[in-house]
């Protein structure tokens, strides 16, 4: 077969190699961690010099511009993680489940700081720090789901055998996330119902939405960093094994 | 910078809370990805002699 002849390498074949993989993000990583820092300075400076107190909840509004990112991403970090599982079982594609590793601590790590965040401002909004509430308890549900998943990850020597047990785990721990969305609407609840993006447009004025919408891109690209940097570490992992393996049968034999 | 209102602690217990978990997760991440290439490259050293 001749180079003309040779069919040509799609970039889903090539993002599939662990190697080809490393090689086409890693130049990413740092353009997009100066991009979440630029986002992050520009959102703490709207957040605390640019945008006003709330008419109802005053000043304890500003604990929304990291509470709503943390809990959006709580959810979507679930969300790439199921992706990822559809992608260990259907296709077998080799970087789905390193993603799906990657993703699992940094979800547990976002959804303790919306429970954390939600719970500072719950006390001076609610009079409590905590209400086993639909949307809250939900939540809780989701951070041991996450954890359960870590510990799943842990608890096999062979990843590719764990991958497949943490995929079904994951589809399965799926249906919490509607619950999560729509608690608010089926529950009575402390909790606000969705206030941006609702059929009728967001329903709060620009100068809120402003420092929540950059702390909310902030956070989302601060996630595909880490999860950038953390995938580059699952990969080498991987080959760390290989060699100790190879390297074991060699003086073995 | 701005006052915080009758409510200032909570707000503050907030933002430190955020800083305190990123600053966990960010160098968590960093220091894992740091440990995993030095080992990485002590047993590619290691493997290429071997193989030599």
């Amino acid at each position: 077969m001749s180079i003309e002849t040779a069919p040509k390498i799609s970039w889903w074949n090539r993002l599939a190699h662990p190697g080809q993989f490393v090689a086409l993000t890693r130049p990413l990583v740092w353009p997009l961690a100066a991009l979440t820092a630029v986002l992050f300075a520009a959102g703490l400076w709207f957040a605390f010099f640019n945008s006003p107190a709330d008419y109802q909840m005053g000043d304890t509004v500003r604990i929304m511009y990291v509470h709503v990112p943390t809990a959006w991403l709580s959810q979507f970090v679930y969300a790439t993680m199921a992706v990822s599982a559809l992608g260990t079982l259907i296709w077998r594609h080799p970087m789905a489940d390193v993603s799906m590793k990657s993703a699992a601590p940094l979800g547990a790590a976002f959804t303790a700081m919306a429970l954390f965040t939600g719970s500072m401002w719950g006390r001076p909004t609610w009079g409590t720090f905590w209400e086993w509430d639909g949307r809250m308890t939900s939540t809780l549900v989701l951070l041991f789901i996450y954890l359960g998943i870590v510990a799943l990850w842990r608890a096999f020597d062979d990843q590719l055998r764990a991958a497949r047990v943490v995929a079904i785990f994951t589809l399965v721990g799926a249906v919490n996330i509607p619950i999560i969305k729509f608690s608010v609407d089926w529950w009575s609840t402390l909790h606000q119902p969705a206030s941006v993006f609702t059929p009728e447009g967001p329903k709060m004025p620009g100068s809120i939405l402003t420092p929540l919408f950059i702390m909310f891109f902030a956070f989302t690209f601060l996630f595909l960093v880490l999860q950038l940097v953390a995938m580059h570490t699952e990969v080498r992992r991987r080959r760390i094994a290989t060699l100790e393996r190879r390297m074991a049968r060699g003086s073995a034999a | 910078m701005i006052g915080l209102g009758e409510h200032a602690e909570f707000i503050i217990a907030a933002y430190a809370g955020i800083a305190m978990g990123l600053a966990l997760v960010i160098g968590w991440t960093l220091a894992a990805a740091r440990s995993t290439r030095r080992r990485l490259a002590e047993l590619d050293t290691r493997d290429r002699s071997d193989r030599a």
